[in-house]
């Protein structure tokens, strides 16, 4: 929670919205990455891709 | 009481520092602990050192605070990779990752870090963020003995900026001015770096050493294709020819058509005339640009005193040039230049700059000779010798001085360990090799028999401060070794033509001065001057005058090549025990070579 806290404040300094849709879109597929270590999630990656 | 801890750290050269009511306590750097040159981890064993040192737990610290900014790094790396792309993916791809997974998170890593030094500590409120190049403006203003500065800072990136100039007055500091990324003199001196074979982040103090044995026949072509300096002081870089915003080297295939030969590879390529004036070369443009930086920030703000901060500000020949030109009345430059002086910027910035809190100026500045890391006592020592076996002498302070100044007189080079040991890149005379700078083979025999580097590496010459005037040019105090100034003309030999016609390295052969050990080939020395504040160091230079008359000796820092600088007594005796070194003295141990048995 503390972390978006900090991203909104971020946000709100540096006025640069229009990167928001790009780091979501890092975030989630850097999320999607970074969970598929772990062998629970990686099937549905794969079906995906 | 307030504590605060400064921490530089994930990127190179990590360091620790604490500061009490803004007095500066202690300061470590990481790798003199895990004995990994320019080491980027968390500096756990720096903290453990400090909380050691003084007694305290992680929650009795009221303030910690990182010297750079992740989230607006992190802005830098997505614009920089958006505005090329596609060009760039394979870097994105690389740093991604990395950046997704922790580095964003650097607070919440900071904390998991802070607990392995202190599993109780849960101060998460207390943790703070400076910039990058805040923090090296206020380690270069709140140290010094100015009321008043202008700062410039300038290394190779830090957010976005890669120089600034700051105003600093008082207690305050402020950013005035910045030039961003990819436009960064650091950088630019890191592609040269990396284009005559050595290494980035690291390499370059021996780009700077090189290029007095070469011509700066390319500095035109520099100034033509690579960067646009503008007459206000800024400078643009030709991207063309460069790779480090987007690719994973420093320069590209066009800028090795530039020059006509491809990056020197160290393990086939010897270091050739070609890559020597190269080398001349960029720093022919680096002093061009400072010159141009400074005498701007001069007429433009009109304040007579200067602070150096910012890897750049390590190019100590630079430095000697705005001091010959008279720009500014004082230059006082922070001795831990580069990234670990971050760590104390962003502690001071925070306690001056946020907290608004009082700042004394005194005649000294308050870096206490840069000797603020661990030390040991004389019992520490002798018991650490005698459980190694090793064979020493105990002295007391005037027989220690005097033997060591005697052996210096006989030729020998010694080892040096006494005290606290220095913060920052330099040997101060608490972690060094020391020797008679008047030999004309000492240059050679302690590069190619002690510190097993290259030949034509420079030594620095640590001189009393009240005879500087009579053996060099310069005419401010330079403690730190930050001033490269030209030896007294009446201390030169008479051969000036012949060291002007003899090519490369062969210029070290020939004998240039009085003092040879310490002049380099273009007739200038890293000068230290020596107080009586910097203690046993400075008397044993006196004695060694009164033994021969001259007031200085050779200082090169402790360690072979690849090492960091010796920290420990162990690490001392280890050094001394691998290379040619003839005696060692460690706090009052005296130790001969022919006494030790071998390991």
């Amino acid at each position: 929670m503390d972390f978006i806290k900090e991203f909104i404040n971020y946000f709100k300094v540096r006025k640069k919205f229009w990167l928001l849709p790009i780091l979501m879109f890092l975030v989630l597929f850097g999320g999607l990455i970074i969970l598929s270590q772990g062998s629970a999630v990686a099937p549905f990656i794969y079906v995906i891709f | 009481m307030t504590y605060i801890l400064g921490i530089s750290a994930f990127y190179h050269d990590s360091a620790a520092c604490l500061i009490k009511d803004g007095e500066i306590i202690a300061a470590a750097q990481e790798e003199r602990f895990t004995r990994i040159k320019h080491d980027e981890s968390y500096p756990f064993h720096s903290i453990k050192f400090i909380l050691d040192y003084t007694g305290l737990k992680l929650k009795d610290i009221d303030k910690i605070v990182f010297y750079e900014k992740p989230f607006l790094k992190f802005e830098r790396l997505l614009e920089t990779y958006l505005s090329v792309a596609p060009r760039g993916f394979k870097s994105f791809s690389k740093a991604m990752p990395v950046w997704l997974n922790e580095k964003l998170f650097q607070k919440y890593n900071l904390i998991k870090s802070l607990k392995t030094n202190d599993k109780s500590f849960n101060n998460v409120k207390n943790i703070h963020f400076a910039e990058h190049h805040m923090s090296h403006a206020a380690s270069a203003f709140y140290p010094s003995p100015f009321e008043e500065a202008i700062i410039l800072t300038a290394d190779g990136v830090g957010e976005w900026a890669t120089t600034t100039i700051a105003h600093g007055i008082g207690n305050h500091v402020e950013i005035l001015e910045e030039i961003h990324f990819p436009h960064s003199l650091g950088l630019l001196y890191s592609a040269f770096t990396y284009y005559t074979g050595f290494k980035v982040n690291g390499g370059e103090y021996k780009l700077m050493g090189l290029a007095p044995y070469g011509q700066p026949i390319y500095e035109d072509k520099i100034l033509e294709y690579l960067i646009d300096i503008k007459d206000d002081g800024s400078f643009y870089l030709n991207q063309d020819y460069f790779d480090y915003a987007t690719g994973l080297t420093m320069t590209n295939k066009k800028f090795d058509e530039l020059f006509g030969f491809p990056r020197r590879d160290p393990q086939k390529i010897e270091l050739n005339k070609f890559y020597m004036d190269v080398a001349a070369s960029i720093q022919t443009v680096t002093e061009k640009i400072m010159l141009n930086l400074t005498k701007n920030i001069r007429k433009k703000y009109n304040v007579k005193n200067l602070c150096l901060a910012g890897g750049v500000a390590l190019n100590c020949v630079a430095n000697g040039k705005i001091l010959e030109e008279k720009i500014f009345d004082n230059i006082w430059v922070q001795p831990a230049a580069g990234d670990a002086g971050g760590s104390l910027g962003s502690a001071l910035a925070l306690w001056y700059n946020e907290m608004n809190n009082k700042r004394t100026v005194g005649e000294k500045d308050s870096m206490k000779c840069s000797y603020l890391g661990p030390e040991y006592s004389d019992e520490e020592v002798q018991e650490i010798l005698t459980n190694i076996g090793a064979n020493y002498k105990v002295y007391n302070r005037n027989d220690l001085i005097e033997e060591t100044a005697e052996e210096i007189k006989r030729g020998k080079a010694i080892g040096w360990f006494q005290g606290r040991m220095e913060f920052g890149p330099r040997a101060l005379g608490s972690r060094s090799i020391i020797g008679d700078p008047r030999s004309g083979d000492m240059q050679k025999n302690l590069n190619l028999k002690v510190k097993f580097r290259e030949s034509f590496r420079p030594f620095a010459p640590s001189v009393l401060k009240e005879d500087v005037n009579e053996w060099f040019d310069l005419e401010i105090d330079s403690p730190y070794m930050l001033m490269v100034s030209r030896v007294k003309k009446n201390k030169l030999k008479n051969n000036h033509e012949e060291v002007k016609k003899a090519e490369g390295l062969k210029k070290l052969d020939i004998i240039k001065s009085d003092i040879p050990a310490v002049t380099h080939v273009d007739y200038t020395a890293r000068v230290q001057t020596v107080k009586e504040d910097n203690g046993i160091y400075y008397d044993l230079i006196k004695k060694f005058k009164e033994k021969t008359g001259c007031p200085i000796i050779i200082n090169t820092s402790f360690n072979v090549r690849g090492e960091p600088i010796v920290n420990t007594p162990m690490d001392a005796y280890k050094c001394f025990m691998s290379t040619n070194l003839d005696c060692l003295v460690i706090q009052n141990c005296f130790l001969r070579k022919e006494d030790q048995i071998k390991f």
